[in-house]
């Protein structure tokens, strides 16, 4: 069987794809990788399938093994990488011999990373993914001892991706939701004017926003429970918003006050603890238009995969794939 | 008032369809029938449906498809007939769950019943006697909230949580009942222990239970519950609704 062995572990990997689509009547949530780009810009460096597992990383990897030739590919949150003592670049694919010592260490920028294999990682699939899915206790995290199956897939190492600016908090776009006129203008005024820091208090299921302003509505108890989309930004009982994940529960009696796009979600998710993050409302119909963007661009992150060399030819596609490509910019825009 | 019923965006993630803005048992019954009808329909742009106390969702990349398309489909299915008093969807499954009720391992039963004013033979009578429906999934997966019981059943939550109330634990209050999924903290009270497994995730049917199935509950000794658990079964029966 080809795997990747694991001799040492941090207390948060988990295997992760797009999660479980259609069991949201059921009482549970998609789940899968918190940042879906960093899934995308794997998969593009390794010119594979988006869907193919992967390892999601917090706080510090692992020391890993792999059993046959593979390729690898490291993104998110960028960690201390070494493939045999030299040091891996993050944002790029690197050629992993059988039995060289991969060491993934701690977390220098971000909150999530990832480990992505060439074919990708071929564990046993629950309920038609592979999905870890923490909070109801659908697969497990990864042990000392483990040997994960990996696909087989022919790759290229030595390619990278441009490393967009996620990772440090910033400005986030939502679109009204279900119940933001249930807020006044007011309070989402304020809330749009409002510097939050990203608190500690975070995980899969949603991100608590911090600040010294409250943002309750009058009636927020006699809500009656109801749907969650992730990226929902819901008001907890104290006032303080917390953005909702994948991973959260299926439906939520706090009322939403509205709900960030998508592509920007990786923003939040990514925001280490402390980091600055502030929400600016578009229409929907601004936000339907530059989520499709987002999502051609996200396709077409293969095209801006390039040689890992230091080239000022190289530079220069760096440069002009972020003027056209549309990551950047649909990150920093409005 | 011609507020409800009402259509929503929610997120670029999908669109409800909200039948009151209290939980009221004639809103449950049209979000699940209204469901029913849009399922049926089979809309190529929506990818799954759900349903909560009170609305129908519909699961749809509002960034490929856009929102009026949708919102305009949907109208043309609420204004259809008056979902307030549509029929339930054919198809449904009744349950029938063996459960204890009183005694050590349902140790509230009897002051559930003193709160909702019945003597223990009335209530018992009551909660084995009532079919209820499944009138939400949520919280935990597989987990119902089930309803509606008589308006004696308006029992508050308790106000300090009873830290372990186990799997397979039917709990009161505000005239449902929940039917839990795993061991969890709760204001609600006991009042039942059954055997049944909400989420199954390594069966050919991770979940039995669908909003609109119908769920009574069989009185049955400790002994017999116990020898249920012993098991590893939970007795439960069911039959499909016409």
């Amino acid at each position: 069987m080809r795997a990747l062995r694991v001799h040492q572990v941090g207390p948060g990997v988990a295997v992760q794809d797009f999660g479980r689509p259609g069991y949201l009547a059921k009482g549970l949530t998609r789940g899968g990788a918190a940042d879906l780009l960093a899934v995308h810009e794997g998969a593009a460096l390794l010119r594979q399938s988006p869907d193919r597992a992967v390892l999601e990383m917090v706080g510090t990897g692992g020391t890993f093994e792999a059993t046959e030739d593979t390729v690898i590919a490291l993104t998110g949150a960028a960690m201390t990488a070494s493939i045999d003592g030299a040091a891996a670049v993050w944002n790029a694919s690197h050629a992993l011999p059988a039995g060289a010592s991969l060491v993934i260490g701690p977390t220098r920028e971000g909150t999530y990373g990832y480990l992505h294999v060439s074919g990708g990682f071929a564990t046993e699939p629950v309920l038609g993914a592979r999905a870890t899915h923490q909070s109801t206790g659908l697969g497990a995290l990864v042990a000392r001892g483990d040997a994960l199956p990996m696909g087989n897939a022919t790759a290229t190492p030595g390619m990278t991706l441009p490393r967009d600016a996620r990772f440090n908090g910033g400005q986030v776009r939502i679109v009204p939701s279900m119940q933001t006129e249930d807020f006044s203008i007011e309070t989402r005024e304020r809330f749009e004017n409002t510097v939050f820091q990203r608190d500690p208090r975070a995980n899969r299921q949603g991100v608590r926003m911090d600040s010294n302003e409250g943002f309750s509505n009058p009636d927020q108890l006699s809500v009656v429970s109801e749907v969650i989309v992730p990226g929902d930004i819901q008001i907890a009982g104290d006032g303080a918003p917390f953005v909702l994940l994948a991973e959260s529960q299926t439906t939520g009696g706090y009322p939403r006050i509205g709900t960030v796009l998508p592509c920007d979600l990786p923003r939040v998710v990514q925001a280490p603890t402390g980091a600055e993050l502030r929400f600016a409302f578009v229409t929907l119909d601004e936000g339907i238009a530059v989520q499709a963007r987002a999502d051609a661009a996200w396709a077409a992150l293969g095209k801006a995969v390039h040689p890992l060399v230091r080239d000022p030819a190289d530079m220069q596609d760096l440069l002009s794939y972020q003027l056209v490509g549309g990551v950047v910019s649909a990150m920093d825009e409005g | 008032m011609t507020e409800f019923p009402k259509i929503r965006s929610v997120g670029l993630g999908g669109v409800l369809v909200t039948f009151g803005d209290k939980a009221t048992d004639a809103a449950n019954r049209a979000a699940i029938a209204f469901r029913g009808a849009v399922d049926a329909l089979a809309l190529p742009q929506i990818e799954e449906s759900s349903s909560t106390l009170v609305s129908a969702f519909f699961r749809v990349d509002l960034a490929q498809h856009g929102f009026a398309p949708l919102r305009d489909a949907l109208a043309e299915v609420v204004a259809q007939q008056d979902w307030l008093a549509a029929e339930l969807p054919p198809g449904r499954t009744l349950w029938t769950i063996p459960a204890v009720f009183g005694g050590p391992r349902a140790p509230q039963f009897g002051e559930a019943a003193e709160a909702a004013g019945l003597t223990a033979e009335a209530a018992l009578a009551e909660l084995t006697g009532t079919r209820l429906r499944v009138l939400t999934i949520g919280f935990a997966p597989g987990q119902p909230y089930l309803g509606t019981l008589g308006t004696h059943w308006d029992i508050p939550r308790q106000v300090g949580l009873t830290p372990h109330v186990p799997q397979g634990a039917l709990v009161a209050a505000v005239r449902q009942v929940c039917l839990f999924a795993k061991d969890t903290p709760t204001g609600w009270r006991h009042v039942g222990q059954s055997a049944f497994r909400c989420f199954r995730p390594d069966a050919a049917e991770p979940f039995l239970l669908t909003p609109g199935d119908e769920v009574q509950f069989a009185d049955v000794s400790q002994t017999e519950l116990e020898r249920l658990e012993a098991h590893g079964v939970d007795g439960t029966e069911r039959t499909v609704l016409g």
